[in-house]
């Protein structure tokens, strides 16, 4: 028994991952039709080259392109000067095609890397490649006059999205986890996706496998596990697999390399697909698409219009504004937060009010940034510096006054109108200025009260 | 009236010798006494047409001046046309009806032409006889015991056989050509990316392309003027302007350089086929062009090639006729595209792809090239259409190769993009007629139109040009 658990503690996980990240371009990736498809009447987003008809021709989405670039260079990867489109072949009802427009063996951009904080260690994640691809449209399983139907929406037909691919890093879900809040804080950043994880801005498919802890290579095998769309799932997802690849290895078995899918109900993954099974795609280059050829000029220039990133942002606000790595970790964690408190510590500025003042109000009090702009920010805090202690003997003679110049409110009071307490405390900061401190006013008022 | 060309029915509708209606009704009438005959079409558009013809006759009325006003044409059964139900002679999409115009029957359409009819094809145009179509064999007018040539025939027969003033026809290697070789009539195969592809139902998409065929050069120069330019909808068309190439067409033949190439004139091609193309070239050579010999690759090697890039596309174009969203299901597909569905699907399967695909794009590089080096020596390249003459109905039958051997003088020019032209040259004694084309470089239309106008005009009293089809 004690020998079964020692050895069964060599095991050591080795999981990469694919994410699919749906671009928030207008249009879609071949067509000029709205990308903006969610929520939408089904089927009323579609032209002739998404809906696949005959003699219908893809023409690239300049745009898309750009932004599968930008994502490429800020995860550190090299782009290709010369990149083309293939078609990779499979039937499903949803691929009006009956391929899909994705690409190959020379991707757009590859070999890349980013860094990951996960615990108190930080790991460097290799990106395999991170390509450009076409979504397809959506099946809806429904009941129409009492018969099970099939249904298809082709507004998600065509709608551009990026796969990014890394190495089998990651050693732990919890590593997958922070790479893809970073992941996705980084598409965020670019602006290019809104990657919200319950519109299906970003599938996930981790690829799990275990070794020896000593083995050289990778194993023999590996388990996809398809579709999940959120953090939490794919945490459990792998953690399941883990236990249940480690169980099949400790009686000798070696798993089956196959595809499995997350079930939420059950909590546990199911097999959909053996190696047996697995579709030959038969990619080859997609004739209606001229290759790509850049030139470094042109992949500098796009270089330079990558906005300021999450790290870089992060010590930056450092550095300028001495402030601690928990402070900038919150306040970088968003674009717009991070963009709030440098606009609110411009206003600041003018009013001699410190950055820390600042970080402080928004993270104690919790600031909303939609709702209160920079402005409104430092003039609450002005506000709460002007705030003066009230001496408890002013306090008391300007309640008993009042207290005895509105009897008729205090009755109130008593039978459950609480309400009028802001009336009084308002006749109370007429004798003691307004900016006696509300809540030592109200305490006392209420002690009173009682 | 509806023998008359482009140029000449124009003349006739603007001095009001006669209007579109008339003009549209004397073609079809000919296409109701010869279509049982000849088969050259799927569908008439009788009630459209004559609804087209009688605004053109209005808009002429009001001194509008378009390329093509009033004149009727038919165009091949693999362009969409709104409206009008469009087949690729397939029964799968017997009953699809397209939502959208193909850019080539957009334009034509802007610039006035009537539409009487889609015309037959070998379905899918997988073919070079239209034996394949689901909707039955065109027969070649001058002799319906023989084949109109394919996948065009459908188009060429209906011009050869006046049933229209000019039709539209699409060439992957040899479809526009052949059939016009085979039926006396000029076919154009323009540049690969001149003429754009969108809406029409693609076949080898690397290699199509959409292309006039018609009475005379002329007609053919003033319907490219039309189709060609980069569209916006076919990212492969070229942004390289549009030629003139109706006002190029007496460029000078003198000094201009000529190639032969004895590789072309292959062993078992028809002796009447082989004495006429030679004839033609030293007619070529008096009116002061200078004829070179030059060594081209032998033009079987382009078999091979051809057979596996087209047929890799096709398995991969045709893979939405699913019977999902439109049409009929695969159940309906005939031989001939199961034929090439599979053999494409092999050809591109994981572990054969190099072997196949890949080598083929390589021996496709090679034979750019070759005909890259050979107009560093020459202007134009003159060769016979097809090595026969119209072959007799019922001869594709257990050729399973048929196609791609009928058109092995076509596809070297066709895997390298080039721009080809088919003009009649005489009437065999068995009364069909024979063909030559004239190959130019990428986006040198102007001069291999210029060069077959100068060549028609130099011709024209040749007894055999007054001989007709008798249907």
């Amino acid at each position: 028994m004690e020998k079964e658990k020692t050895k069964s503690m060599n095991y050591k996980p080795v999981i990469g991952l694919e994410v699919h990240v749906e671009l928030k371009t207008n249009s879609k990736m071949f067509c000029g039709c709205s990308a903006d498809y969610f929520g939408k009447k089904p089927n009323t987003h579609t032209c002739p080259v998404c809906l696949g008809l005959p003699g219908a021709l893809p023409v690239a989405n300049k745009r898309a392109i750009e932004w599968c670039i930008m994502i490429g260079l800020a995860l550190n990867c090299n782009i290709r000067l010369f990149s083309k489109f293939d078609r990779k072949n499979y039937f499903y009802p949803d691929l009006p095609k009956g391929y899909q427009i994705s690409q190959y063996d020379q991707p757009f951009c590859e070999k890349g890397s980013i860094k990951v904080k996960s615990g108190d260690s930080t790991k460097t994640i290799g990106i395999t490649r991170v390509h450009q691809e076409e979504d397809t449209g959506k099946l809806i399983h429904d009941t129409v006059d009492g018969k099970n139907v099939s249904l298809i929406d082709f507004n998600r037909s065509g709608v551009p999205l990026v796969e990014i691919v890394t190495e089998p890093d990651f050693e732990s879900a919890q590593e997958v986890v922070d790479y893809l809040k970073k992941l996705q804080q980084i598409v965020r950043y670019l602006d290019v996706s809104n990657a919200n994880m319950e519109k299906g801005d970003m599938r996930l498919e981790p690829n799990i496998s275990l070794k020896l802890a000593d083995q050289q290579g990778l194993p023999k095998y590996k388990v996809e596990v398809k579709n999940i769309n959120s953090f939490k799932f794919v945490e459990k997802a792998i953690n399941y697999e883990l236990k249940r690849q480690q169980e099949l290895l400790e009686k000798g078995e070696t798993p089956k390399q196959e595809t499995r899918g997350w079930n939420e109900k059950k909590q546990a993954t199911q097999s959909q697909r053996s190696k047996e099974e697995a579709n030959d795609y038969r990619y080859f280059p997609e004739p209606d698409l001229p290759p790509f050829r850049f030139t470094q000029d042109y992949i500098d220039k796009l270089k330079s219009t990558l906005p300021e990133l999450p790290w870089q942002k992060y010590e930056r606000f450092q550095r300028e504004y001495n402030l601690s790595a928990y402070d900038v970790e919150i306040l970088t964690r968003e674009k717009k937060s991070a963009d709030h408190f440098e606009e609110a510590i411009k206003v600041g500025k003018k009013y001699n009010i410190e950055p820390k003042e600042i970080v402080n109000t928004i993270i104690n009090k919790k600031v909303d940034v939609e709702e209160t702009p920079p402005a409104l920010l430092i003039k609450n805090i002005i506000f709460s510096k002007q705030t003066t202690t009230i001496k408890m003997d002013d306090l008391e003679n300007a309640i008993s006054k009042i207290l005895n110049e509105n009897a008729l409110a205090v009755l109130d009071y008593k039978n459950g109108k609480i309400q009028v307490v802001g009336f009084l405390i308002g006749q109370v900061k007429k004798i003691l200025g307004k900016n006696a401190d509300t809540s030592q006013i109200k305490e006392n008022l209420e002690e009173k009260l009682k | 009236m509806n023998n008359l060309t482009i140029k000449q029915a124009k003349i006739g509708l603007k001095n009001k010798k006669f209007s579109s209606v008339e003009l549209t009704t004397a073609c079809l009438k000919q296409i109701k006494k010869v279509e049982g005959k000849l088969n050259s079409f799927v569908t008439v558009t009788e009630k459209e047409a004559l609804m087209e013809a009688t605004k053109a006759d209005s808009a002429i009325k009001n001194g509008v001046e378009l390329p093509l006003l009033g004149i009727p044409i038919a165009i091949k059964d693999n362009f969409s046309t709104i409206g009008i139900r469009t087949t690729a002679s397939s029964k799968v999409l017997d009953n699809y009806i397209p939502p959208y115009d193909a850019t080539v029957v957009r334009k034509l359409k802007a610039a006035g032409m009537v539409l009487v009819g889609k015309t037959n094809m070998d379905a899918w145009a997988h073919g070079s006889s239209t034996e394949t179509s689901d909707y039955g064999s065109t027969k070649n007018p001058w002799n319906t015991n023989h084949l109109p040539g394919g996948s065009s025939g459908g188009s060429a027969a209906a011009v050869a056989s006046d049933s229209v003033i000019a039709a539209i026809g699409s060439e992957t290697a040899g479809s526009i050509r052949q059939p016009a070789s085979w039926c006396g009539v000029v076919g154009l195969k323009p540049t690969y990316g001149r003429v754009s592809r969108y809406g029409v139902i693609a076949m080898g998409s690397s290699l199509d392309s959409p292309g006039p065929i018609t009475k005379n050069v002329e007609d053919s120069a003033l319907i490219l003027e039309i189709l060609a330019g980069s569209d916006s909808f076919d990212a492969t068309t070229s942004p390289l302007p549009v030629g003139n190439y109706s006002k190029n067409l007496n460029q000078d033949v003198k000094k201009l350089r000529i190639g032969i190439s004895d590789e072309y004139f292959i062993s078992g091609i028809d002796k009447e086929v082989e004495n006429s193309v030679r004839e033609a070239i030293k007619k070529f050579e008096k009116m002061g062009a200078i004829i070179e010999k030059i060594k081209l690759f032998d033009p079987k090697y382009a078999i091979d090639v051809y057979t596996i890039i087209q047929r890799s596309e096709v398995s991969s174009n045709l893979a939405r006729y699913d019977g999902i969203r439109f049409g009929f299901g695969r159940d309906k597909f005939m031989e001939e595209a199961k034929r090439r569905i599979m053999f494409g699907t092999h050809s591109l399967s994981s572990g054969y792809y190099d072997q196949y695909y890949n080598k083929a794009q390589k021996v496709r590089a090679v034979i750019i090239k070759d005909f890259e080096e050979a107009f560093k020596k020459v202007d134009i390249i003159i060769a016979p259409t097809s090595p026969s003459l119209a072959l007799p109905v019922g001869a594709t039958k257990d050729a399973v190769m048929f196609g791609e051997i009928a058109d092995v003088l076509v596809e070297p020019s066709s895997i390298a993009g080039l721009s080809g032209v088919n003009i009649p040259v005489n009437i065999s004694q068995s009364g069909l007629p024979i063909g030559m084309q004239i190959i130019g470089p990428q986006f040198k239309e102007d001069v291999i139109l210029s060069a077959a106008h100068q060549y028609e005009t130099n011709t024209v009293d040749e007894l055999w040009r007054k001989k007709k089809p008798n249907l």
